[in-house]
């Protein structure tokens, strides 16, 4: 599959969506299973692409301010890695026509 | 009340099963406290497009006259797609009324204006984090700025249920018994949507379209694909959207973004939302598991109910009339517990017996086995028997100048030859299976 036609796909499509972001994350990943993970499930099953692993580091990068809240990577992480809850309370996405 | 609680009963999230569980209990004179993370009702929330007017009826009465609705879904088409054709089914009823297509954002809003009409006191913006728990007895729940006591609490916080999982009645959400839906609101005029279906404009009657099938443009090739797509017309608006088991994606490192684009280029697709411009994207997960991944419904002091319960039908699309019915069965149940003055699981377990006496665990029943016979067959829904029903209709329909007899008797030896005889059998089984199930029921 074509990853980067992906990426610029869904960027595209969540310039559509209103947010009232907060300025903390609510989404933690632990990097100590992350670098041990093979799989990297995270990186590719989230619709809004939030997480980007670090060509150099190998840890993942979460941009927490483009989730949509699905839980897809909550259920889908082989290793259990992250921490997720929802954005405080009335922050986080906000859907208008959906 | 004893004096030791806020109110009688408290209800978590404020998507259609919360709130019919709270106008439940409102408007039998208890007091009810509804809370909700979101700033806006329904703005967390996304579906297909459509709630079914009896179960609306069953909690609002004849208030569902004045539900803000955009279209009344009462076309219903179902297609087979390949890589560049299709075989569909349509299904019309001019006079029907069973589904109306309306989005969350205002859904919500309606429900919960009627809600506050009953008493209901709602509170937006409150994300609980925690639920209370005494002598084994869930007792009240704990948000960011302060707790709130109650006898019963009713767990109506959706698909990802994070409170029932703190709680132990779910156990580990497994990635197979979930499907994640990516979908677009596509907005187009009026008028041309209307000429595009086929719609009357004097009327407000809309369409839903349900595609099966996966061997076509980016996806083609990839095999044992479990994937649904819809369509939902509005009043200027298109929803469309695509649902894939979760395990699917992992296994096939598919992103559900670039299924849907796939979906949006199909040929058969891709007129119809032509010049539209993308409103919104969303994306949801749809609980998949059925009767024989239910969680533990109900223990001292709670139930669950909705998604939260994992209450879908999730081949026809089905999941608000799960809610809305199991909302109001637990609101019935809280009412007795709170008459009985008793709110132990074994007084609970009413909820349990109303469930099985509704639609609700019987209809899970009959699907138990569909979905994951309809899995194990991925690859014969979604690819095969698409391709086969092409090779066919190109015999029926394509002018060759060989004989017909020769062309499909040539399809009858291939369709054999194509695969092994036993993928054959192997699809007989489940489908029949699947019909017997549903005919026979509970
Ligand atoms: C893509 C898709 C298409 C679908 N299509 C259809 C369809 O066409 N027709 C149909 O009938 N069904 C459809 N369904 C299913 C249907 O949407 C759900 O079954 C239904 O919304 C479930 O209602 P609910 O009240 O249980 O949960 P939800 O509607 O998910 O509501 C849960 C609420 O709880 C809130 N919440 C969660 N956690 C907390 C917390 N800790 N504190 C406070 N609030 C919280 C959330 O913000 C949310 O408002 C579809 C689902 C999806 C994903
Ligand atoms: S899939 Fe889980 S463990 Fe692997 S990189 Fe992503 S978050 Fe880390
Ligand atoms: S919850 Fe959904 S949108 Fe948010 S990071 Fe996880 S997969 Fe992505």
């Amino acid at each position: 599959m074509d990853n980067k036609e992906n990426k610029k796909s869904i960027q595209e499509k969540l310039n559509t969506i209103k947010y009232n972001c907060g300025n903390k994350t609510h989404l933690v990943v632990d990097n100590k299973k992350c670098k041990k993970c093979k799989q990297k499930t995270c990186s590719f099953i989230c619709p809004a692409n939030v997480y980007v692993i670090d060509d150099e580091t190998k840890e993942t990068i979460v941009q927490y301010e483009n989730c949509l809240e699905c839980g897809a990577c909550r259920i889908s992480c082989p290793q259990e890695a992250i921490e997720w809850c929802y954005p405080e309370s009335g922050q986080g996405v906000i859907f208008k026509n959906s | 009340m004893s004096n030791d609680f806020n109110t009688d009963v408290i209800v978590v999230g404020a998507g259609p099963a919360g709130i019919s569980a709270a106008i439940e209990i409102a408007k039998n004179g208890r007091k009810v406290v509804l809370l909700e993370r979101a700033q806006y009702p329904g703005s967390k929330n996304v579906y297909g497009g459509a709630v079914y007017h009896k179960a609306l009826e069953f909690v609002f009465k004849d208030q569902v006259q004045e539900l803000p609705y955009e279209r009344i879904i009462n076309e219903h088409t179902y297609s087979f797609l390949n890589e560049d054709s299709s075989f569909e089914m349509t299904y019309k009823n001019a006079n029907s009324k069973n589904a109306y297509a309306i989005k969350r954002f205002n859904l919500e809003h309606w429900m919960i204006e009627q809600a506050k009409k009953q008493g209901v006191y709602y509170s937006p913006n409150t994300l609980v984090k925690k639920l209370i728990e005494n002598n084994g007895s869930v007792i009240g729940v704990e948000t960011e700025f302060e707790q709130y006591f109650a006898p019963v609490v009713i767990l109506a916080d959706g698909v990802n249920s994070l409170l029932a999982k703190k709680l132990g009645l779910r156990e580990n959400f497994k990635s197979k018994n979930f499907i994640l839906s990516a979908k677009e609101v596509i907005k187009l005029n009026k008028k041309i949507i209307e000429q595009r279906f086929n719609l009357k404009e004097d009327l407000t009657n809309g369409v839903n379209k349900q595609y099966f099938g996966s061997d076509f443009g980016k996806l083609k090739g990839i095999k044992n694909l479990f994937m649904m797509s819809y369509l939902y017309t509005f009043k200027d608006t298109i929803s469309i959207g695509v649902g894939v088991n979760l395990e699917d994606l992992a296994k096939t490192k598919l992103n559900i973004n670039e299924v849907l684009d796939a979906v949006k280029q199909h040929p058969d697709i891709a007129p119809l939302i032509e010049d539209g411009q993308l409103i919104e994207y969303s994306a949801h997960l749809i609980p998949e598991g059925g009767f024989n991944n239910l969680p533990k419904l109900y223990a001292n002091g709670v139930m669950l109910v909705g998604d939260a319960a994992g209450f879908v039908n999730s081949v026809h699309f089905e999941g608000t009339n799960f809610a809305l019915v199991s909302g109001k069965l637990a609101g019935e149940t809280a009412l007795i517990a709170l008459d009985d003055n008793d709110f132990r699981e074994s007084k609970l377990s009413v909820y349990k017996e109303k469930l099985e006496e509704s639609f609700i665990l019987k209809d899970l029943y009959a699907y138990r086995n569909v979905i994951e016979l309809l899995h194990s067959r991925a690859n014969s829904l979604s690819v095969y028997y698409p391709n086969k029903i092409k090779e066919f209709f190109e015999i029926v329909t394509g002018v060759s100048c060989t004989p017909k007899a020769k062309e499909f008797r040539g399809f009858l030896i291939q369709f054999i030859k194509d695969r092994k005889i036993s993928e054959l059998f192997k699809d007989i089984y489940a489908f029949s299976k699947c019909a017997l199930d549903v005919l026979l029921g509970k």
